[in-house]
């Protein structure tokens, strides 16, 4: 039997620390660094819509136009070639829903991994600089289940890191895939964006992504549920959940990478 | 697109031989087959804008088809075709999709170079 300790431990008694509350009057401004159309709605959509309702610019700083996705529409109506387009059109009208401006990064989708971050973090760094956001959002580096969503959060956390002390944003990373691993490896996220009041923004946001939602919807609006298809309603419900992540702090992910 | 037709597929694959053109090739499970049940990795490749000459292009099968390149020196191919269309830029595009309407293989042929983001 192990003995209690008090040094967090798992099976410690001491109570876990109850994440802080995302508050939309405390930021200047949202920057949102992700690869794909879509991962800003999935991510944090609720958390821009709320930031757009109290009038704090919110920028999607978008890596990719998501063009090698494989889904296509149920039934498809997109092909290889006229997806990039198609997604591009799709994050407009979802950014609209969220009250976000989207930017484009123009990298080719999955293959952001064998960019050099440094180059791309650069850019990344220039929209920093000229929107002065009090928060960016991007995935957790080897915490994110996509190769593109791992290196771009990489990319971000260089960004951030790049800028003179007192000239950072907060970095707020996104762990996406199986939580309870999550949990065990970061502990509790830091923040929890209550999206009671933006929910149905951002379900209409994720319809406006279309040819990568419909397959979910129609099993949603059937009552069929995957375990993929489950776990985002329990998220869903659940609020958006963040870890404020040290710009110094150098992840296994960066550590291993060539 | 529409389901493959083999007559009007073999029509565009010859009238795309004995030239020069650009090719993309793909198979792709998605990116989040960990994420499913059967928690397996992915399994995705694309060559895209590789430049190729075939002397012979053949559509076979009773569908879903297979395409055969026969290139100087070596092979193209592809199983699993289920869709095709010729898009406004002249490229011929050919797919398979599972019954979710995922994309599952691509085989495409162009002129001219695939845009690039």
């Amino acid at each position: 039997m192990a003995t209690p300790t008090t040094t967090g431990a798992p099976y410690d008694a001491t109570p876990v620390a109850t994440p802080a509350p995302f508050d939309p009057a405390a930021e200047r401004g949202l920057l949102v660094v992700l690869p794909h159309p879509d991962d800003e709605t999935f991510s944090s959509g609720g958390t821009m819509a709320r930031c757009a309702d109290a009038g704090v610019p919110v920028t999607y700083l978008c890596g990719t136009y998501g063009d090698m996705g494989r889904r296509m529409g149920r039934p498809a109506f997109a092909n290889r070639e006229s997806l990039r387009d198609i997604r591009e059109r799709e994050l407009t009208e979802a950014c609209a829903v969220l009250g976000a401006e989207a930017r484009m990064l123009g990298l080719r989708d999955k293959c952001v991994e064998f960019e050099d971050p440094v180059e791309i973090a650069e850019r990344v760094r220039a929209v920093i600089e000229e929107l002065d956001p009090s928060t960016v959002i991007a995935f957790y580096p080897g915490f994110a289940v996509h190769a593109d969503h791992d290196a771009l959060g990489l990319i971000a956390q260089l960004a951030v890191r790049s800028l003179p002390a007192g000239r950072r944003p907060r970095l707020l990373a996104v762990a996406v895939g199986d939580q309870e691993a999550n949990r065990a490896a970061l502990g509790e996220p830091d923040v929890l964006s209550d999206i009671s009041g933006t929910v149905d923004r951002k379900i209409e946001a994720l319809r406006a992504h279309r040819s990568q939602t419909e397959a979910m919807f129609v099993k949603w609006d059937e009552d069929i549920e995957d375990e993929q298809g489950k776990a985002f309603r329990d998220r869903l419900l659940g609020g958006e959940k963040f870890y404020l992540l040290d710009p110094h702090h150098v992840t296994d992910y960066e550590r291993n990478r060539p | 697109m529409h389901p493959i037709d083999r007559d009007a597929v073999q029509a565009e694959l010859d009238r795309r031989r004995d030239q020069p053109v650009y090719l993309h090739l793909e198979t792709t499970t998605g990116s989040y087959t960990a994420l499913g049940p059967e928690k397996k990795p992915p399994v995705i490749a694309f060559v895209r804008n590789a430049q190729v000459t075939y002397a012979r292009g053949v559509v076979t099968g009773p569908g879903p088809y297979r395409v055969g390149l026969k290139l100087q020196d070596g092979w193209v191919y592809a199983d699993g075709l289920t869709d095709f269309v010729v898009s406004e830029r002249d490229e011929l595009l050919l797919a398979g999709h599972d019954p979710d309407g995922h994309l599952t293989v691509a085989l495409q042929l162009s002129m001219r170079p695939f845009r690039e983001a």
